[in-house]
């Protein structure tokens, strides 16, 4: 089935796929935030964010929060279309499914 | 098929991450049931009180009239009357939303907490400030459609980051503010309803909805 290949690889992963729901229903959101919501160690959330960033489905912005430095994380507009199609694409899958029987 | 049970995991995974992420769970029916109790003794302490000489009509009078040794124990009543229901209700709202966070397993204080407190807190300012210049002005009469009014402002703000049940005690306060506008000197008993008897009811709806299981 040709939908099944349009599936992103990317959201694959459950983390992956839970990092950029998290971030289409919200603006900025900073990496301990992620951590507690995903409850992931640092290491995994840092490469599942650096895998969404090389793809540039996620906009990363660094600041200083006081003396501590703070990174935030928001969806681009392709991490939109993106996950807005993989969406689609489930939802049509589940419905294909159900036809077929 | 187990390919259908994996794509539907994906969208629950999806909608339970969005939900987690937007919006502040740990709310407890309970908190709402509890501090209508709380308001409706406070109310009938304020109604013993003040006994049948002693009604909401003539609080201008004693604010700006009566002698200072009266006033002064008017004052001090209803802010000890306001200030009890208002600790009472703090601190339930604290204890089920802390108990309610650590059966469902999630943290009381995090970002959804922070965002739902702020939002509900700045109508909830606005009014209270309203409320105090209205009382410096000597307009007594229309102070209780005016706190419940931005009250129910507050909550409706509050809701977007919190349960949709929210949204619906916040325009039935809005409501029974604009009511109470009409009925000058039974601020007591529109008190009452609002704080009281829709409290109890929102909380307990949302309690048979939410927390019983």
């Amino acid at each position: 089935m040709n939908i099944i290949a349009k599936l992103n690889r990317l959201f694959e992963s459950r983390y992956r796929l839970g990092i950029m729901s998290i971030l289409m229903v919200n603006d900025w959101v900073d990496f301990l935030e992620l951590k507690e919501l995903l409850e992931l160690s640092d290491g995994n959330l840092a490469s599942h964010l650096k895998a969404l960033e090389i793809a540039q489905y996620i906009d990363i912005r660094k600041q200083f929060v006081g003396k501590k430095p703070n990174t935030s994380y928001r969806v681009s507009d392709l991490g939109k279309i993106v996950f807005s199609e993989h969406f689609e694409n489930l939802k049509l899958l589940i419905e294909n499914q159900e036809n077929s029987k | 098929m187990e390919n259908k049970q994996y794509y539907l995991n994906s969208i629950d995974e999806i909608k339970t991450m969005m939900e987690k992420s937007s919006r502040f769970l740990s709310l407890s029916g309970l908190s709402g049931v509890f501090a209508g109790i709380f308001a409706i003794f406070g109310a009938v302490a304020a109604y013993i009180y003040f006994g049948k000489t002693f009604y909401y009509g003539q609080t201008r009078e004693i604010l700006y009239f009566a002698n200072s040794e009266i006033r002064n124990k008017f004052l001090l009543f209803i802010f000890l009357d306001a200030a009890t229901v208002l600790i009472l209700a703090l601190i339930s709202a604290f204890y089920f939303t802390w108990r309610k966070a650590k059966k469902k397993n999630i943290q009381v204080w995090n970002f959804t907490t922070k965002r739902m407190l702020i939002n509900l807190f700045i109508p909830l300012f606005a009014g209270g400030f309203f409320g105090l210049i209205l009382l410096w002005h000597g307009i007594v009469g229309i102070l209780p459609s005016v706190t419940l009014i931005f009250y129910g402002l507050a909550l409706i703000n509050a809701s977007h980051y919190t349960f949709s049940d929210i949204r619906f005690l916040g325009i039935s306060e809005i409501i029974l503010g604009l009511i109470t506008a009409f009925f000058i000197g039974y601020g007591l008993f529109f008190w009452m309803v609002g704080f009281g008897v829709l409290h109890i009811l929102y909380g307990a709806i949302m309690f048979f909805k939410y927390d019983k299981n």
